[in-house]
């Protein structure tokens, strides 16, 4: 008898337990939602006085007089965000063809950990080396060649540190990828007389397109939501910029740097939100597909 | 000129490597030449004293013990969480299982959405609920941030203990509740792996601890107090036109770069055991 109720006690442990943690990872699923659902109704209050598109094509940012134009934010994050993929990707695809196709394990030894460190480096402190060394060496050395004054803080140093924040997160994909092709594919190829740079290129490029794509658009995702270190840099100037050496103001800044006055003025807090609710809407939908893509490619050449 | 191309662009190659090498090298460097001068025993162990903020004495202990805490109750409320479902999708569910992928998949995109969303999320929380700027706003935004991180990690050892072991267990008559501690023992250096990345994370991020935790100048004593935290004392410092202050933010960062440091050098040491442990 004593057993018999030991072992119901054991099975209902184990029911409790399950349901339990069946709620938490659904809780888990649902976050997205929420967080999507609760920005959302934050932001209704100014999508009720304004429509969508005015706000998202008017230029002109004055809270104070219910102004709220996002196009010039709009435009500094796509500047920071398309110099940094421009400096990120070359750098990014010679360096991981060169660790998985040419390099000595023994260099892959010493280069995987130093760009796991240059991974986990915080935001803040890439911004304090922007400040110490990007924006004087702008300043002075290449601004100089190009205009006649920038102080600096652009979107062109918000770019350059961005492009090192992101080369971690793409080499990491890219070298899984390049892992998932198929040495037969390789061999194949080098028997027929190719060199190694055109099995590279007519080869091991040509299969893993769709995984450099995916890698690109969640680089993309990272860069436009890349807060304090953009913010220390780009001189946060709300106007469009016209070259890479003028001043940017993009939107995670906007937001970051606004939150403080932002209960005071009417419709103020709603705008930021619909900021963040925009950068989240466009985040996750890049990273849904790029995500599904990869683990496709994933699943295709597991076997 | 198959083979110059091919030489050009080994050439190519090797030189981005070394650019990208480099450039941990220069922020290293940059970070160190400015920080040490600044360093003292002071700013580790004094709270800003009077006058602080005009280059007066005083250290960063109020922002240290603030991150401290901020990132141990985010691990815990964050451990809280993942561990359960890390332990739902690979104990209970199949092997091949679409809810399971489904639950990997949104963990992949959370782990993509940038820490100023979470941090005004949280903000919107707080007002809901009525909250004030403190340290448990603080620990709710960032372990939203840290928890796709953790499971994730977790997920991806726990995917790799052999099946035999729980159909053993299972055989011998254990409920599956019962395997739970065996598949925890497995992956223990896993776990900690994930803790120690996501503390790395936790605790170098500004934006999700800007609107939630606030700032002040002391070590707080309750969840309900206000907390600084290393990065925003590197943020707010920096804007200070006073050089004593600035300097004081280079040793934050200083301090900051040799905590990531050591936790991502923590980090793959464990991961390296795992590699051993496995057949």
């Amino acid at each position: 008898m004593a057993l018999r109720n030991n072992s119901a006690f054991r099975i209902i442990k184990d029911k409790v337990a399950r349901n339990l943690m069946l709620a938490l990872t659904l809780f888990s699923l649902a976050l997205a939602l929420i967080i999507g659902v609760g920005l959302y109704m934050k932001s209704t209050p100014i999508l009720e006085q304004h429509s969508l598109w005015s706000l998202l094509s008017g230029d002109v940012w004055r809270p104070f007089k219910g102004q709220f134009g996002f196009l010039p934010f709009i435009m500094g994050t796509l500047w920071v965000t398309g110099i940094s993929i421009l400096i990120a990707l070359p750098l990014c695809l010679l360096t991981s063809i060169y660790l998985s196709e040419y390099a000595h394990p023994y260099v892959k030894k010493v280069v995987f950990p130093m760009i796991d460190i240059l991974a986990g480096i915080p935001p803040v402190v890439y911004g304090v080396w922007g400040i110490l060394v990007v924006v004087p060496f702008i300043s002075d050395k290449i601004a100089p060649h190009f205009v006649e004054y920038s102080s600096g803080y652009s979107v062109l140093a918000g770019g350059i540190i961005l492009a090192i924040m992101i080369i971690p997160l793409i080499i990491s994909i890219l070298i899984e990828i390049f892992a998932s092709i198929p040495k037969e594919l390789r061999d194949a190829s080098l028997s027929l007389g190719a060199t190694n740079w055109q099995t590279i290129k007519f080869v091991l490029l040509r299969k893993s397109l769709p995984g450099i794509v995916a890698a690109i658009v969640l680089a993309i995702s990272r860069a436009f939501g890349e807060t304090i270190a953009v913010l220390m840099v780009c001189g946060n100037i709300p106007a469009s910029p016209h070259s890479i050496f003028d001043s940017g103001y993009p939107l995670p800044a906007l937001i970051a740097n606004n939150y403080g006055e932002m209960l005071s003025i009417p419709l103020y807090d709603s705008a930021l939100m619909l900021a963040a609710f925009i950068l989240f809407a466009i985040i996750f939908l890049f990273n849904l597909i790029s995500r599904i893509v990869l683990t496709r490619i994933e699943k295709k050449f597991a076997l | 000129m198959r083979k110059l191309e091919e030489k050009i662009f080994k050439t190519l190659m090797r030189i981005a490597t070394l650019v990208i090498l480099g450039s941990l090298l220069l922020i290293f460097i940059a970070i160190i030449k400015r920080g040490l001068p600044a360093m003292s025993w002071d700013m580790l162990t004094k709270i800003p004293g009077g006058g602080f903020y005009i280059g007066k004495e005083g250290g960063l202990l109020n922002a240290i013990a603030g991150s401290v805490f901020l990132v141990i109750g985010a691990t815990i409320l964050g451990l809280a969480i993942s561990i359960p479902v890390v332990v739902y999708i690979n104990v209970y569910l199949p092997r091949k299982s679409l809810f399971a992928d489904i639950t990997r998949l949104s963990a992949d995109i959370l782990f993509g959405i940038p820490s100023i969303v979470y941090g005004a999320f949280a903000f919107t929380l707080m007002i809901y609920f009525g909250l004030k700027t403190s340290l448990l706003a603080g620990i709710i935004a960032v372990s939203l941030l840290i928890t796709p991180i953790l499971i994730r990690s977790m997920d991806e050892v726990a995917r790799l203990v052999p099946k035999d072991l729980k159909d053993a267990a299972l055989s011998l008559g254990a409920t599956r509740y019962e395997i739970i501690k065996v598949v925890l023992k497995q992956i223990s250096p896993g776990i900690t792996t994930a803790i120690l990345l996501s503390i790395g994370r936790a605790i170098g991020d500004a934006a999700s601890v800007l609107f939630t935790a606030g700032y002040t100048d002391s070590v707080p004593t309750s969840l309900s107090q206000p907390a600084a935290t290393l990065p925003l004392a590197i943020f707010f410092q920096l804007s200070s036109p006073i050089q004593e202050v600035q300097d004081r933010a280079y040793a934050a960062a200083l301090i900051l770069t040799a905590i990531v440091l050591v936790l991502s050098l923590l980090a793959r040491y464990y991961s390296r055991k795992l590699s051993k442990n496995k057949v």
